[in-house]
């Protein structure tokens, strides 16, 4: 467990060395992200113990924004002043985000060629 | 008394207490979602950040005081990024089929992210702050933070809004593509994905490993055109801190 957080690690790690020398805009995670990948794809196989940590890990996504998310209280006044612009322009604009992305990807996938539905 | 108000005050200064009290909360959440059958209004996000708050302004505790402990937590946030390789890994053969109604889908959907929450905002008279702190909002968290602060957004407001975004994907998402008749299950975790980030991905995750993946997906490549995207919108529409020309 320990080696396979130590190689989640060490990608990120190489990702916010890459991030700080290129002055790419990406974060550094998503370029540990990519390298990982990359690198499973050239091994052609993916370790056991890297699979059971990366599961646990996701399966409790949702914890790790928590401590940001209580970040709310230093906005106190501002919320009190704009939140129904705040609120109603985030629902709104998420909701239209799902449907546009949706629909978006769905019309593509009908109009490939062969694409009978697998899923 | 006096003794137990010392304690208190120790307590409430340590980060072992708000450490712990964030797993207390999001465990009690989590209980809470699978005993009402994982009805989508006890969104345990929601529910332990409203909780926690609660808390901090009845004590008068200072945010910095509590994320001096919950930024054990708000690290793994980096390893848990670079974990997506994972379910994409496994996943491959489908990502690769799909490759262009995902480029196709992830344009629309990150533009529609960063055009529609600004548009919307201005249009309820938010104030500029607002609009360019809400701008990245459909991406994950430590990005949008530094995308905000890039594009004169308050990066702490941004993180707020990161949230709520993610909760109201999270929670609203699987309706609102059932009523759209989208059963393919890549097509719901990319939009889910897009719309809301590692919230989403968390919901998105149990809907299905496929659909957990290619939410998964959609946050890694969402950060990234975002990145691009809204520094480039935010000039075109030449929207600056202090307002509209």
């Amino acid at each position: 467990m320990i080696g396979a957080l130590t190689v989640l690690l060490a990608f990120q790690l190489v990702g916010e060395i890459l991030v700080q020398m290129s002055g790419l805009p990406a974060p550094g995670p998503v370029i540990g992200m990519v390298l990982l990948l990359l690198t499973l794809y050239w091994r052609g196989a993916l370790p056991d113990a890297l699979r059971t940590v990366a599961e646990t890990l996701l399966s409790h996504l949702s914890l790790l924004f928590i401590p940001a998310g209580v970040g709310i209280i230093q906005h106190g006044a501002r919320l009190a002043e704009e939140w129904l612009a705040i609120i109603v322009a985030l629902a709104l604009s998420t909701l239209i985000t799902v449907a546009v992305t949706a629909l978006a990807m769905q019309a593509v996938i009908r109009r490939q060629p062969g694409s009978q539905r697998d899923g | 008394m006096d003794k137990i108000g010392g304690i208190w005050v120790y307590l409430t200064a340590s980060p072992l207490l708000w450490l712990m009290l964030t797993l207390v909360v999001y465990l009690a959440g989590q209980w809470l979602f699978r005993r009402s059958g994982g009805r989508a209004l006890f969104n345990p996000v929601a529910l332990a950040i409203a909780l926690l708050a609660a808390l901090l302004l009845l004590t008068g505790t200072p945010y910095s005081t509590y994320f001096a402990g919950a930024q054990f937590i708000h690290f793994l946030l980096g390893p848990a990024t670079v974990a997506l390789a994972i379910p994409l890994y496994q996943h491959r053969n489908r990502v690769r089929q799909l490759l262009l109604p995902i480029s196709v889908g992830l344009l629309a959907g990150s533009i529609t992210a960063i055009l529609s929450a600004i548009g919307l905002a201005w249009l309820l008279g938010g104030s500029s702050r607002t609009l360019l702190s809400l701008a990245p909002k459909s991406v994950t968290t430590p990005v949008a933070m530094g995308i905000a602060e890039k594009i004169g957004g308050l990066p702490s407001l941004t993180a707020v809004m990161v949230i709520l975004t993610g909760v109201v994907g999270a929670v609203a998402a699987p309706a609102l593509l059932g009523w759209l008749r989208i059963r393919d299950e890549a097509v719901q975790g990319l939009a889910i994905g897009v719309a809301a980030h590692g919230i989403g991905t968390a919901r998105a995750l149990q809907i299905s490993s496929i659909a957990g993946a290619f939410a998964g997906l959609a946050i890694g490549l969402n950060a990234l055109l975002t990145a691009l995207l809204a520094p480039l919108i935010v000039q075109w529409l030449h929207l600056t801190p202090n307002g509209l020309p």
